[in-house]
């Protein structure tokens, strides 16, 4: 099965790899680098927002006069932080890398069903995040207009913008093959006996994810040719007639709609909302179930809420666009189904809870991570609720309460699973174990600096604090009496980047420590763990491919002589 | 596949290139008509979906595909019309504040 | 290493995975050029006047880029028959023709669109909406049909090759690049009275 004999060079094994396996791991080893520099971003933005106009020490000479942080540059900083943790960091990182590595490996497949167009894809991503960042050396900056892109604001700003265009179509053709191949991969490549309701809830994940990528992200392209069109040769698709900008009426003929552009936006990023969570779901559930030892409660519910929530993604996103003057008919329309949305997401957090009833759980990192990700994933679903009432959202909308949302579902949420599914396979991937201590120092700390930067958001927010103000608050008399609390976040944010050097250095640890010769150390039932050595044998990744007779997760099953019954075991 | 059934699916093909080239000329046709705009848009994207589900039909041999593919489509179906039918109707039902 | 089913149907889905692969692929395309379609309709319904195709455009041209590829479609799949018969000769025939009317509608395209830019005063994407969006989306299309002669060209020229090593794989590629041939005739069939039209 192997190729493993032949010889190959650096290169052609390592970067030009068509295996699923290298793949993912470029994917992971990119995106954690993407992660870090959107963190790195942030860091910057939380001390001009603690200590506005003050010089930032060590790298402010780099900045601006004087050392202080410039306005423009503070835009820049933003778009560019949530451009990179979601397009560059998270969704790459939860979709490229686990996507690529485990879902070929949990369905007993070979590799993925397009090798080479694999390969593509993440060149592609590699190009596109290239792309995105080469706006910061551009005139004028990065783009400026934040993640979103608004126009007219965005058509009227500086090259930044073009540049983020250009990587964001780069970054979606990316998602196209990476979302064709993982459902081809699904759909023809299962191993022997291995149907649909045998498959791990992680597989199913992917699967759903892969289909709101293929589906969401094309609209986006369409948008982005069209704002191309507005910035480059002045069409005027997004452009409203007479449009005044520094006193002067812009030369464009007009006609346009800015909200068309934000139909098209959220027609993608709302999904995008559950290409960000559902991997997180399916991490989480595989750790839950292992460090339970025992079965997941209801896997069909859990499916069939995912398959629900994926096709219901579509039709909630206008809920982002309240204040826009949308008709009361519509908005109702909006908030129905944004209300029916969240039934899934707490079918499937509620199936975790209570599969942790009764378990004999064992307390290692990943499994922490997951823990971590419970409560945390439920305050950022449950402070959105009010966010998709229209009638509250008038008041919430873009303040530091929509920010304090979205940052517990994505950063102690789903970054959280993305920390326990690379502490659960780390043995896996590399045939070595993590450091236990370094890990959990790591889970503690995070834990405490997340909470510490996210939760006085909804303080700030609630007191009406826009989140786009360069100073903070300072010069705002509602923001004083709240304004103490950005120092606060601050510290917390610093204190949460110090923290990732606990996982920093024990991934340099553990990766020069030995091998420990374990093939399946957490006991796991799925073939991943249990039909392939750690790590996984080159081309072709198993001796002979599994057939499947069991479910994924039959743990503790009573009569049975270990307390794990592997999915490829007939007896 | 037989070479009978091929041949037989060439026939087909020939069938379905004569209506197409038919119903072209027909869609210019109706445009000419005076019917307003609404029936006259109404009508013609009737007559290009007809030319649409032929091209699909037996071109790309959807009439007779596999279940997967019917899936896939009609998921795709439904998103598109969404696409299509929901940011034109929350348009349409904006708020006349003025 | 051998991935399985890339030539073989798998049994439970009857499908290879190059096909599955391609309507996928499709799938995204009808977004993406519904995406277009969606802008197309809200820009048209948020103005008080929008012009009637035939202001700007030529209709007789049109018509005859549609018939050339209507029957472009028809002798793309001719060549997937011809292979399916084992008749080498009529596949490049076919093919080679396949060639020839997408060129024709590209030169047509040519025409059209040096007809706008020289018009006095020139009609530009600028010029107003309706233009801009006639050509975005005929643009698209365009570099569609390029993409789709590029590999039609390929599997008519040194791609060929392959029939004489793997015949069955072969004949399953010009099945993908057929449908994919299909797809853009069936844009251009909407795109025709959507734009020219109505």
């Amino acid at each position: 099965m192997s190729d493993n004999h032949h010889h190959q060079s650096f290169w052609t094994k390592y970067i030009w790899s068509t295996d699923h396996k290298v793949i993912g791991i470029q994917y992971a080893i990119t995106s954690l680098l993407w992660l870090l520099i959107g963190f790195g971003l942030m860091a910057i933005m939380r001390y001009q927002l603690a200590y506005p106009g003050t010089p930032v020490p060590f790298i402010g000479n780099f900045l601006g006069e004087g050392g202080i942080l410039p306005a423009e540059m503070y835009n820049s900083l933003g778009a560019m932080h949530g451009t990179i943790m979601i397009f560059l960091g998270v969704v790459p990182l939860a979709f490229g890398a686990f996507g690529n590595y485990f879902v070929p490996l949990q369905i007993g497949a070979v590799d993925m069903a397009f090798p080479k167009l694999n390969a593509a894809s993440y060149w592609t991503y590699f190009l596109g995040s290239v792309i995105m960042v080469t706006g910061f050396f551009v005139p004028g900056g990065a783009a400026n207009s934040g993640w979103t892109s608004y126009p007219p604001l965005a058509t009227t700003a500086t090259m930044g913008q073009t540049v983020w265009l250009w990587g964001m179509v780069m970054l979606i053709t990316s998602s196209l093959l990476g979302s064709v191949n993982i459902l081809v991969t699904v759909i023809q490549l299962r191993a022997e006996g291995m149907t649909w309701m045998k498959l791990p809830i992680f597989v199913w994940t992917q699967f759903i994810t892969a289909f709101l990528l293929l589906l969401a992200f094309p609209p986006l392209e369409a948008a982005a040719v069209l704002q191309l069109m507005d910035r480059i040769i002045d069409t005027s698709f997004f452009m409203p007639t007479g449009l005044v900008v520094s006193g002067e009426v812009l030369p464009n003929a007009g006609g346009g709609s800015p909200l068309l552009w934000q139909h098209l936006f959220w027609f993608l990023a709302h999904p995008e909302v559950y290409v960000l969570i559902l991997p997180a779901f399916g991490i989480v559930t595989e750790v839950i179930a292992n460090n339970t030892r025992k079965p997941i409660k209801g896997y069909k519910s859990l499916v069939y809420a995912m398959i629900f929530l994926g096709f219901m993604s579509f039709i909630v996103w206008a809920h982002h666009m309240y204040l826009t003057g949308m008709g009361t008919t519509i908005g109702a329309f909006f908030q129905t189904t944004t209300m029916i949305i969240s039934i899934p997401s707490v079918v499937i957090l509620t199936a975790l809870l209570l599969s942790l009833w009764g378990g004999s759980i064992r307390f290692n990192t990943p499994m922490l991570f997951a823990l971590g990700f419970l409560p945390m994933f439920g305050i950022g679903g449950l402070t959105g609720l009010p966010l998709g009432l229209a009638a509250a959202d008038i008041y919430l909308h873009d303040t530091y309460y929509v920010i304090g949302h979205f940052h517990y579902v994505v950063a102690p949420g789903t970054i959280f699973a993305l920390f326990a599914g690379i502490y659960y396979w780390f043995p896996k991937i590399t045939g070595k174990r993590t450091n236990e201590t370094l890990g959990k120092l790591h889970f503690f700390t995070s834990f405490v600096c997340m909470n510490g930067v996210f939760m006085p958001m909804f303080i700030t927010g609630l007191a009406g604090v826009s989140r786009r103000l360069w100073d903070g608050g300072e010069s705002y008399a509602h923001a004083a009496g709240v304004f103490q609390l950005n120092e606060f976040m601050s510290i917390f944010a610093w204190l949460l980047g110090v923290s990732q050097l606990f996982f920093i250095a024990n991934m340099i640890i553990s990766l020069r420590s030995k091998k420990t010769g374990e093939i399946n150390p957490w006991n796991a039932t799925t073939v991943d763990w249990t039909d392939t050595s750690s790590p996984p044998l080159g081309h072709g990744n198993f001796e002979t491919v599994p057939t499947i007779y069991r479910g994924p997760y039959e743990y503790s099953v009573p009569g049975a002589k270990s307390d794990y019954l592997p999915q490829s075991n007939k007896g | 596949m037989s070479p009978e059934e091929v041949k037989h699916h060439i026939k087909t093909y020939i069938i379905v290139f004569v209506a197409l080239m038919f119903l072209t000329v027909v869609t210019v046709a109706i445009s000419y008509l005076d019917i307003g705009v609404v029936p006259g848009i109404a009508l013609g994207l009737f007559v290009a979906s007809i030319k649409a589900s032929l091209v699909a039909c037996y071109f790309m041999h959807l009439i007779d595909e596999r279940t997967t593919i019917y899936w896939t489509l009609i998921a795709t179906a439904i998103s598109f019309l969404i696409l299509i039918f929901l940011p034109i109707g929350a348009m349409l039902a904006q708020a006349r504040v003025y | 290493m051998e991935i399985p089913f890339n030539v073989k149907e798998r049994p439970d889905t009857g499908l290879y995975n190059g096909k599955l692969g391609v309507w996928f692929f499709l799938a995204s395309e009808v977004m993406l050029f519904g995406g277009l379609f969606s802008a197309y309709i809200f820009l048209r319904n948020g103005v008080e006047y929008w012009p009637h195709g035939t202001d700007y455009l030529d209709v007789p041209l049109a018509t005859l880029n549609t018939l050339f590829l209507i029957s472009s479609s028809v002798t793309m799949v001719m060549s997937w028959a011809s292979l399916k018969l084992n008749d080498f000769k009529k596949f490049k025939l076919y093919c080679g023709v396949t060639l020839l009317f997408a060129l024709a509608f590209l030169v047509v395209k040519y025409f059209e669109y040096s007809a706008k830019f020289a018009h006095d005063p020139p009609y530009l994407p600028s010029t107003n909406n309706f233009l801009g969006i006639y050509f975005t989306m005929t643009g698209l299309h365009v570099l569609h049909i390029l993409g789709g002669m590029l590999v039609i060209g390929y599997y008519f020229g040194p791609g060929s090759k392959m029939w004489n090593t793997e015949p069955e794989r072969f004949t399953n590629r010009i099945e993908i690049v057929g449908l994919y041939w299909h797809f853009v005739d069936l844009v251009w069939i909407f795109l025709f009275p959507v734009l020219y039209l109505l």
